[in-house]
């Protein structure tokens, strides 16, 4: 079977204000609405199961029925502390209500990157099921650096030809990085910043898909306002 | 939803537009295949006139095209039928007599507003025609070849019946259906080809003759210009010098600029001269049916040359470059 996993546990620290940046309105919609309307669209989904801060599943519920989001395939459930928790809470959710099969896979997406394409879904998930993990990721125009512990000096500066800069979504066979992420030690646990890490951990190959630089994440207040102003850009015709 | 539209900002310039999409009471259509025509290579590489580009642009290219029903809100179609889609929008109000593609007000995707382009398509379903056929490929040329289907309907209207000899001015890829379309529908027709280029002139194997010069004496009954450009001057002015009295003669080649015609030969021949350009439904409905047909598909098939998947905007560059290479059509899968 194929799921998605829409992560959505954040409840907005870096952005500020008294509603988690997912909820902000873009376009006329909540940011949370366009990027599971984009998913619903993929007939392959067997279920879209999104993980929110526990505080905020009645309103994402509420915000759902109000955007007429009523497929019977989209699941909620909490989030946990952190990213890769919020996708173990997912995995939970899926398997209490779905068969377990050693070939299931799980497309995971930031619910804060609402601009993801049809395209991108179905390259994670054709590679998903043929490799067992992928990563989408978009060239670095920028030379990355990498610094020193005291973040003071440089320390190496890699060929920017295989530099990539990560977005979402990043796909797995499920079992398999359910079982990985449950074998890491509580320290690889908590530097974990990316789900693909589990996998690279385990020697495991994780394949590239080409992303898109529009696939941005909603972060900040400045992404936030470089969001709406795609919307704004090359305006009708009169 | 969140559409993205890959507009034409400027030539050679392409560029993502987002839009929310509603598609409640439409049909929702993912793009499959593509073929590109003359006039999406006209403003691709800014051939039109400035003031033409610049009340255009920005707008996504492609009127030729065919896709999947991804969500039917209107249950005409289940999901995951193969479709064309019609990219002539015309008003509510037709006028009796009026074709839709001539209707004042009328719409057309890629020309002032955006063509199929686009990561989804939503349309009214009757501008989708449904098709029962697992290899799609080749139903993305269904506009052009329902182009020609309405031509020729149009001369069957317009002309008078004797139809010996038929003359189709140009070996392009209008010049080859509107060809092919004329043995199809006037089984019995003469039909001729007049062309310049012998490599091309060899694909016309379906014609009964063809020439790229034109002895003196050289006669025919009607003809169907399909040159366009500056090439059109030259080919009306051959019609007219050849063509028998009372004679019609189909115009659908496009030119930028304006042409000198022989009016004097016109009124002394009493020629017919009718305009034909797009289509509407039913000669979409038509040209699927035509292409349902083994034999007509294989012979559409010999003009179209696949080149691919577009899979990132830098490959729409590399279709339009290469558009510019090929004797025919150049057809591509759509994936963005």
């Amino acid at each position: 079977m194929i799921f998605a996993g829409i992560v959505a546990g954040g409840i907005g620290a870096r952005f500020g204000g008294d509603i988690p940046k997912q909820f902000l309105i873009l376009e006329k919609k909540p940011i949370i609405v366009h990027t599971i309307e984009k998913f619903l669209l993929c007939e392959k989904f067997d279920s879209i199961c999104v993980g929110i801060h526990k505080n905020w599943k009645s309103y994402t519920e509420d915000i759902f029925k109000k955007f007429n989001l009523n497929d019977e395939r989209l699941l909620v459930t909490s989030g946990g502390e952190n990213r890769n928790e919020t996708i173990m809470n997912i995995i939970n959710a899926l398997e209490s209500k779905f068969e377990k099969n050693d070939d299931n896979v799980l497309v995971t997406h930031d619910v804060v990157r609402p601009f993801v394409t049809l395209r991108i879904i179905e390259e994670n998930i054709k590679t998903a099921l043929k490799y067992g993990a992928c990563d989408t990721v978009v060239r670095s125009h920028d030379t990355v650096v990498e610094s020193n512990k005291e973040k003071t000096e440089i320390l190496n500066v890699p060929n920017r030809e295989f530099v990539f800069l990560g977005q979402t979504p990043q796909s797995f066979n499920m079992k398999k990085l359910s079982e990985f992420y449950n074998e890491l030690t509580y320290e690889e646990k908590s530097n974990l910043t990316d789900a693909c890490k589990i996998f690279v951990i385990k020697g495991e190959s994780v394949k590239l898909i080409e992303g898109e630089f529009s696939n941005m994440k909603i972060t900040t207040v400045g992404d936030y306002q470089i969001a709406q102003s795609l919307f704004a850009r090359h305006s009708e015709k009169a | 939803m969140i559409n993205c539209i890959y507009q034409l900002i400027s030539p050679k310039i392409i560029d993502v537009k987002f839009q929310d999409i509603d598609f409640s009471k439409k049909v929702l259509i993912r793009p499959r295949f593509m073929s590109v025509c003359h006039a999406d290579l006209r403003y691709y590489n800014g051939k039109r006139k400035r003031e033409i580009l610049e009340k255009k642009l920005p707008m996504a290219l492609i009127h030729e095209c065919c896709g999947v029903v991804l969500r039917d809100e209107t249950l005409n179609f289940p999901q995951g039928t193969n479709v064309v889609m019609i990219p002539n929008d015309p008003p509510s109000d037709l006028k009796p007599g009026i074709f839709e593609n001539y209707a004042e007000n009328s719409k057309f995707l890629s020309s002032g507003s955006d063509g199929f382009m686009q990561e989804f398509i939503v349309l009214n379903p009757d501008r989708v025609v449904p098709f029962n056929f697992v290899e799609e490929t080749v139903f993305c040329i269904s506009e052009l070849v329902s182009v020609a289907v309405h031509a020729v309907n149009r001369f069957i209207n317009c002309s008078h019946k004797n139809r010996e000899k038929i003359a189709v001015f140009g070996d392009g890829s209008v010049g080859f259906l509107v060809s092919l379309i004329l043995k199809k529908i006037i089984p019995d027709a003469f039909v001729i080809l007049i062309g310049k280029h012998t490599e091309k002139i060899r694909h016309f194997s379906f014609v009964d003759d063809s020439f790229i010069e034109l002895h003196e004496n050289f006669k025919f009954d009607h003809a169907f210009e399909c040159i366009g450009n500056q090439g059109s001057s030259e080919a009306i002015d051959k019609i007219i010098n050849h063509i028998r009295p009372q004679g019609t003669v189909i115009l659908m080649g496009v030119s930028e600029e304006k042409i000198a015609v022989n009016t004097r030969n016109i009124l002394e021949k009493g020629l017919t001269f009718i305009g034909s350009s797009r289509s509407g439904r039913k000669d979409f409905e038509t040209a699927v049916e035509f292409l349902e047909n083994e034999e007509f598909r294989n012979r559409v098939s010999s003009i179209l040359s696949f080149e691919g998947s577009v899979n990132k905007i830098n490959d729409i560059h590399k279709i339009f470059e290469k558009s510019l290479t090929i004797p025919f059509k150049l057809a591509f899968k759509w994936n963005l």
